[in-house]
């Protein structure tokens, strides 16, 4: 209800709102449900829309980082204008799909060659599919100790219906030599001095080669927004969206491991602590390896922190629940602060890799605070930890929510 | 795979560095963004504005101790190539702490 209150609002008055200081940390009457995040992260966070998309929340303006609001997880695909923005490096040119060129090539290739956007398209058999894209550091904020990075709450993840060329298609006709361990990706943007490390990620072969894993030209039926990587970008479903290359320009099959910042320093977790099933060996470190998967994970999208309710009227909680691609097994509801569980009613099944909706009603009787939390687990057994996995970047945050209520 | 779609900005002094962060903070509202008030908050800005805009200072606040945001200075020069001298890297990381972080 309130992003939908902020929806109404002109960028303008956002803007001279923030400026006013009615937005600030005291006025977490506004947002309750940013609490956990750094303090200085509330206060210099505001509603702001980036061309083509709706007021989304701004926690950097350059390079753009926005998060998608939670009220828009009541449905499980997430609007294009209203999915996440997240970049690392600030130019990031506005490409024009006429003159784009996707280059495949690399040192386990036999054949290089470079595509135009109409032969992307008309030239290699469509596959859609509905995926999570979630940023490995989606809810950083709330992790306890905080970690330094972008201080994500709850909304860097959307779902939506991809469609685009399998990426092992792409890669046949460029002939995978046998040698092949990682396939390396690059997009047009890219840094401001020419000293800091480009943007580019590596896939190991074999997730290349997965039928899901996709060069994706569309989504949700229509040109990927500029914002998340139009004219075409990667889509590696259940793994974090690190992978998920935007703006996509080169494909590179190495028949080396990839070295690079981005690869060999930056999104890895230690090795061991995470139920994690798909392993990168050819990154892997005695002590690290780099992010796969996302974790199973759930999200209460219609009630924010501090909402009021009547006693002996019915209250329908909702939400989402999603994992990397195993399906969701269960999503169980606490309505007294962990002590107990019922089952949630799952919404339709979009396939294994997307979110899945849930509901439950239930009629409080007596007048008080309540704590109602949702808690998925997978169809593996795998189920959201109740405290998080301390790790130096701050990932894998799948702790149990928290929403406190107040019946009167 | 180092291709480029256009060209990307190359700078080479602190004078064209500054031109290039204004421009870019005007386009991108991030002017509107205040680092609070110290006699070395411009050379913070100066320092950090080049490549980010300074809601990542603030966003990331406060929970640092020093040694927290002398790891961060050193890791924007030594690995992202922010060209800021030695001898200013005391005077951030003291900015920094004083009103972005904790003791």
């Amino acid at each position: 209800m309130i992003e939908r209150v902020f929806a109404i609002i002109t960028r303008r008055s956002i803007l001279q709102t923030a400026a006013g200081g009615l937005l600030m940390a005291g006025g977490g009457l506004l947002r309750p449900a940013r609490a956990g995040l750094p303090s200085g992260a509330i206060e210099s966070e505001m509603l702001d829309a980036l061309p083509g998309k709706q007021p989304l929340l701004k926690h950097s303006f350059r390079p753009p980082n926005y998060e998608t609001p939670v009220g828009s997880f009541n449905d499980a695909i997430t609007p294009n204008d209203r999915f996440f923005v997240r970049w690392h490096l600030a130019h990031i040119p506005e490409v024009d799909a006429a003159s784009w060129r996707l280059n495949v090539a690399g040192d386990a290739t036999e054949r290089p060659f470079a595509l135009t956007f109409e032969q992307l398209k008309q030239e290699f058999e469509p596959v859609e599919l509905v995926a999570v894209c979630q940023c490995a550091g989606n809810r950083r904020g709330f992790c306890d100790p905080h970690v330094a990075g972008v201080e994500w709450g709850d909304g860097a993840v959307g779902n939506a219906r991809w469609k685009g060329a399998r990426l092992k298609d792409i890669l046949a006709r460029a002939g995978l030599k046998q040698e092949a361990v990682e396939v390396a990706f690059n997009g047009a943007d890219g840094p401001l001095l020419e000293a800091t490390p480009d943007f580019i990620k590596s896939l190991p072969v074999w997730k290349a080669i997965d039928d899901n894993t996709l060069v994706a030209y569309e989504m949700n039926g229509a040109p990927l927004p500029h914002w998340n990587g139009f004219p075409a970008r990667i889509v590696v479903p259940g793994w974090a969206a690190t992978y998920w290359v935007k703006q996509l320009i080169s494909i590179s099959a190495l028949a080396q491991p990839f070295k690079g910042y981005w690869m060999n320093s930056a999104y890895r977790v230690p090795k061991g602590k995470f139920p994690t099933v798909d392993r990168f060996l050819s990154q892997e470190s005695e002590t690290t390896t780099p992010i796969t998967e996302i974790d199973v994970n759930s999200l209460i999208a219609n009630i924010s922190e501090g909402q009021r309710f009547r006693s002996g009227a019915s209250i329908e909680i909702r939400g989402i629940a999603w994992d990397p691609g195993y399906g969701i097994g269960r999503v169980e509801v606490s309505l007294d602060g962990g002590s107990s569980w019922q089952s949630a009613a799952l919404g339709p099944d979009l396939g294994r890799f997307s979110f899945r909706t849930w509901q439950l009603a239930f009629t409080p009787q007596r007048k008080g605070d309540m704590t109602i939390m949702p808690r998925a687990i997978n169809a593996m057994g795998i189920a959201q930890t109740e405290a998080w996995i301390a790790n130096p970047a701050g990932y894998h945050n799948n702790v149990i929510q928290r929403i406190g209520i107040r019946v009167a | 795979m180092h291709e480029r779609i256009d060209v990307k900005i190359v700078v080479s002094s602190v004078a064209s560095l500054l031109m290039v962060a204004s421009a870019i903070a005007a386009a991108a509202d991030e002017s509107r963004i205040q680092l609070k008030d110290d006699p070395e908050a411009a050379t913070v800005r100066a320092a950090c504005s080049v490549c980010h805009s300074s809601d990542y200072i603030e966003m990331n606040s406060r929970f640092l101790k020093r040694a927290g945001w002398e790891a961060e200075v050193n890791k924007m020069i030594k690995v992202m190539g922010a060209p800021i001298p030695e001898s200013e890297v005391p005077r951030i990381v003291d900015y920094l702490t004083r009103n972005y972080g904790v003791e």
